[in-house]
């Protein structure tokens, strides 16, 4: 059985311009001990999907209209608020983008990861202040001890990503999500992060989703890839696969917009066109109005997911039989 | 932090001293002069002429201030002009029951205006939130005095529940508890006016603070760790959140003593207030001066506390 699987997941936001369809049939499964990376542009929903997983959409505006999240064979949609909330930071634990606001700045770095052992494994203040030291230890940080007593300013943005990373360990979560975890970084702290990742991954053995726009954190970490268009998933493969042979017209897009570095280009290739807005989505292939194989047939209904050999999935017209 | 007051207990110094300048040049700016109050039909020009020069009024100015601020750096504030009083015995003896009043509005201002304001931001455009938005709104705008006869109309004209003024009957004979409540109910009325628009303020900065706090990723974090919305909401946000609402808390202070002149004057509290309003009447330049200055320094005071306070709640803030 898979750890989590994903079935036709509906997140909409409901606000004054209409009817956001940010997440629309979202589809996918994830294995025990595996690392799933989704990748997309801005705004395709990828960062809705691993906020509708933790269940920490904006209640205001957000509403889960449809499908089913399973995690271990429960569906976590269905969850009482109580239950969600041992899930949370417990066996499914997420890191942000922004690590520079994304701890409290008000509390010690100690204080926020004592939290969560508090908690979710019902230490007492003392046990859980040396798991803290453990944990700042096990992620890279150096001096745990002293630093243990330090207030996020005090810490560079690298560390402080390290201390997200800890705070989500305590928990000794079966799934980790990630969402864009480097992107706030510089290139060397952002390799750094990434190799955390990678060898906390094989360590804990945990599943990783891991969000991001960057194709080079995917091919650096996922097993597998999820290409995310406006709220759809376009393409799932294995990442040699997709790397190597991309199927959908938006994934070979988007590899042909990564320079060569051997190449001496004038130019950035780009992908022509604009995401289509959320609160109004093309009625078919979603990808079509900026695809260069696009026919009217491609416009009439909405595309299936196609499955290919190897367990590969493309939703596109042209390989739909 | 030593280190830090003691600075700005120096940095105090010279503000004292600006503060002294403009209190004694306004004075002399006011229409009349001291001895107008003292001036009947009778009084002969030569009489006023002697009263004059025995209190050094037909020097130059220069000279009477500094005359002035050297009696003050001695610790003499002077003597009312209009009954001979040492002035600062005169504000000590009203200073208590200043503060208490004063403290007690302050106190209540944010007891009261902080978890209203905190409902208001976690129930954002409920009912409840638009019933405390115009709640406010009239706190914030209904003047005080007028606020304070309406109390004074209900609740003691009418229902008999507290007494019109003063603070404590001289008839009165009874000790500890007795005493503490009998004196207790003199103090409602007027501690209520001077905190409805204290705390309508304070619920307004606390709600819209409260509700960006909530905006911030941090407490997105908290969520995601699992905490109940109360831990979040208590915990994280309300500690950032109350960053700002300290800025309120240095700035009510000369508020309320400012407002403390009307509403004693209303409820006939004997203070500083009532002192000061009744040496405005008496044209008592002295009393004026003295209570300008000694209440400049207390409100110094507190806003040192308030800067104080921020390194407490906010970690960045050191010094």
């Amino acid at each position: 059985m898979s750890l989590l699987e994903v079935k036709d997941l509906k997140t909409y936001f409901y606000t004054d311009a209409g009817v956001g369809k940010a997440v629309d049939g979202v589809t996918f499964s994830l294995d025990k001990g595996k690392v799933l990376g989704i990748v997309g542009e801005s705004g395709c929903g990828k960062s809705v999907t691993s906020l509708s997983i933790m269940r920490l959409v904006d209640p205001t505006t957000g509403r889960y209209e449809g499908g089913s999240i399973l995690f271990e064979g429960q569906d976590i949609l269905k969850l009482p608020e109580k239950e969600m909330r041992k899930l949370r930071g417990n066996r499914i634990s997420m890191i942000f983008q922004e690590p520079m606001t994304s701890l409290n700045p008000v509390f010690t770095i100690g204080y926020q990861i004592e939290e969560s052992l508090i908690l979710h494994k019902g230490m007492d203040k003392k046990q859980a202040r040396e798991r803290a030291v453990e944990l700042l230890e096990l992620v890279g940080i150096p001096e745990a001890k002293k630093r243990v007593e330090e207030y996020p300013h005090q810490l560079s943005g690298g560390m402080r990503q390290r201390v997200m990373i800890a705070m989500a360990l305590a928990g000794d979560p079966e799934l980790l999500i990630a969402d864009e975890p480097t992107t706030a970084l510089d290139v060397t702290i952002q390799a750094q992060i990434l190799e955390l990742l990678k060898s906390l991954q094989k360590k804990l053995d945990m599943s990783i989703i891991i969000i991001t726009h960057d194709l080079g954190v995917i091919a650096e970490m996922a097993d597998e890839v999820a290409v995310m268009y406006a709220g759809d998933i376009v393409e799932k493969a294995a990442t040699r696969e997709l790397f190597d042979d991309p199927k959908h017209p938006y994934t070979i897009g988007l590899m042909n917009s990564i320079p060569d570095v051997e190449e001496d280009v004038e130019r950035l290739r780009t992908l022509e066109g604009l995401v289509p807005s959320l609160y109004d989505m093309p009625a078919g292939c979603r990808f079509a109005p900026r695809c260069r194989f696009a026919c009217a047939e491609c416009e009439k209904q909405r595309i299936r997911l196609t499955e290919l050999a190897g367990g590969r999935q493309v939703r596109c017209r042209r390989y739909e039989q | 932090m030593g280190k830090y007051i003691r600075k700005r207990l120096l940095q105090a110094i010279p503000v004292v001293f600006g503060i002294t300048i403009l209190t004694f040049f306004i004075m002399k700016l006011a229409p009349g002069g001291p001895l107008t109050g003292m001036i009947s039909p009778r009084t002969s020009s030569e009489s006023l002429q002697r009263a004059r020069e025995a209190l050094g009024l037909n020097k130059p100015i220069i000279v009477q201030y500094g005359n002035w601020l050297k009696e003050l750096v001695q610790g003499n504030f002077g003597y009312s002009t209009y009954n001979g009083q040492e002035v600062l015995a005169q504000i000590l003896e009203r200073l208590p029951a200043t503060l208490l009043l004063t403290v007690t509005a302050f106190v209540f201002s944010f007891v009261v205006g902080i978890p209203l304001g905190v409902y208001s931001a976690t129930h954002k455009y409920s009912r409840s939130d638009y019933g405390l938005t115009i709640f406010s709104f009239i706190g914030i705008s209904v003047p005080s005095f007028f606020f304070g006869m309406g109390l004074i109309y209900v609740f003691a004209l009418k229902l008999k529940w507290f007494p019109t003024s003063g603070f404590g009957s001289s008839n009165f004979r009874g000790e500890g508890l007795a005493l503490f409540l009998h004196k207790l109910r003199y103090l409602v009325m007027p501690a209520l006016v001077m905190s409805l628009s204290n705390i309508a303020t304070v619920m307004r900065f606390a709600r819209s603070s409260m509700i960006e706090t909530l905006n911030q990723d941090y407490v997105r974090t908290a969520r995601a760790k699992g905490l109940s919305e109360k831990a979040v909401i208590y915990k994280h946000a309300l500690k950032n959140s109350m960053i700002p609402v300290i800025t309120i808390f240095g700035q009510s202070i000369p508020n309320l003593f400012g407002g403390a002149y009307i509403t004693e004057k209303v409820f006939g509290w004997p203070g500083m207030g009532l002192l000061g309003v009744e040496a405005i009447a008496n044209r008592d330049y002295q009393i004026l001066m003295g209570l300008t200055l000694f209440t400049a320094v207390l409100v110094l005071l507190g806003n040192l506390l308030a800067d104080i306070m921020y390194s407490f709640v906010d970690p960045r803030i050191r010094y």
